[in-house]
C-alpha cells in the first residue's frame, strides 16, 4: 500500500466497509426496537450502540494506533465512569 | 517556515486526555438518564413515542456520514491529496449543517406542540414525563453546540489546509479535530437509542 505514515490505517476501502457495517448496526437497531423483547429490548440497545462506539473507536479514531498510554488512559475512564454508573444503581435499587 | 518544535505524541494524548474530560460530562448525564428511566419507566416509554424516529435516523446516518468522511480526509491528508482532503471536510461540514438544520425542525415542532421547559403544557403534564423532556433538551442540546463546535473546528481546518498550514507533513491538528468529531459520533451513538428507540 502506498501509505507513506509509518502508521498502520485502514485504506479507503477499509473505511468504507467500517461505514457499511455501521449502517448495517443502525438498522438492525431500529428493527429490534420495533420487537418486543421486555426488558431486554434496552440492552439490546445498548450493546449494539457499544459496538457501534468500538468500531468508530478501533477504526476511525485509531486508538490503538495511538499508543498503550491512550489505550490504557481510556480504559481507566470508561471503568470510572462504569464504577460510578454502578454505585449510584446499588443506592437506587436497594434503597 | 520558522522551525518550532511540534510534539505529536504529547498533543494527540492532551486531546485524549480532554475527550475523556467530555466523556465524563456527557457519562454524568447517562447515569441522571437511568436513574430517571427506572423510576419513570412508563413515561419514557410514552416520551421516547413522542419523538420522531425518522428525523433521529437520518441523523444517525447523516452523522456516520460525516465521521466517515473526516477518517477519510486524514487518509487522505497521509496521501497528500489536498483537494480531496478539502472536498472531504466540505462535505463533513455540509453533513454538519444538515444535522443541525434536522435538529431546528424537530425541535421547532416540539416547540409548537408546547412541549419546551416550562411551558405551560409541560407543567400540566406529569413529573416523569417533564423530566424525560427535560433530559431530552438538555443532552441532545449540549450534543448540538458541541457539534457547532466541532464545524467551526473543522471549518478552521478547511482554511488551514487550503492555506497549506495543515499540510502532510504536518496535520496534527486536522488529526485532533477529527478526533473531537468521532467523539461527537460517539456521543451520538448512545443518545439515539436512549431517546428515539425506547418505545
Amino acid at each position: 500500500m502506498e501509505n507513506t505514515s509509518h502508521e498502520h490505517t485502514l485504506s479507503y476501502k477499509g473505511l468504507s466497509f467500517i461505514l457499511f457495517l455501521l449502517l448495517v448496526l443502525t438498522g438492525i437497531t431500529v428493527a429490534i426496537s420495533r420487537v418486543d423483547l421486555g426488558i431486554f429490548r434496552i440492552w439490546a440497545a445498548l450493546a449494539i450502540a457499544s459496538l457501534k462506539a468500538a468500531f468508530v473507536l478501533l477504526f476511525f479514531m485509531h486508538i490503538i494506533q495511538a499508543g498503550k498510554r491512550v489505550t490504557i488512559t481510556f480504559i481507566t475512564t470508561i471503568l470510572i465512569l462504569a464504577m460510578f454508573i454502578g454505585f449510584t444503581f446499588f443506592d437506587i435499587a436497594y434503597r | 517556515m520558522s522551525e518550532h518544535h511540534v510534539d505529536n505524541t504529547g498533543s494527540k494524548f492532551g486531546m485524549w486526555l480532554f475527550l475523556y474530560s467530555e466523556l465524563m460530562l456527557f457519562g454524568g448525564l447517562f447515569v441522571l438518564y437511568a436513574a430517571y428511566y427506572y423510576q419513570y419507566t412508563t413515561f419514557f416509554i410514552s416520551g421516547g413515542k413522542q419523538l420522531d424516529l425518522f428525523l433521529g435516523t437520518m441523523n444517525t446516518v447523516i452523522l456516520l456520514l460525516s465521521s466517515f468522511t473526516v477518517a477519510c480526509s486524514i487518509e487522505a491528508m497521509r496521501k497528500n491529496s489536498k483537494k480531496l482532503v478539502l472536498l472531504l471536510l466540505g462535505l463533513t461540514v455540509f453533513f454538519g449543517i444538515l444535522f443541525l438544520c434536522n435538529k431546528y425542525i424537530e425541535w421547532n415542532h416540539k416547540f409548537q406542540h408546547g412541549i419546551y421547559p416550562g411551558s405551560a403544557y409541560m407543567e400540566q403534564s406529569a413529573k416523569g414525563l417533564v423530566i424525560f423532556f427535560g433530559l431530552y433538551f438538555t443532552m441532545t442540546g449540549l450534543h448540538a453546540l458541541h457539534l457547532l463546535i466541532g464545524l467551526i473546528v473543522i471549518g478552521v481546518c478547511f482554511f488551514l489546509c487550503w492555506s497549506d498550514r495543515i499540510n502532510a507533513k504536518d496535520f496534527i491538528t486536522l488529526d485532533n479535530s477529527g478526533l473531537y468529531w468521532h467523539l461527537i459520533d460517539v456521543i451520538w451513538i448512545f443518545l439515539f437509542p436512549l431517546f428515539y428507540l425506547i418505545l
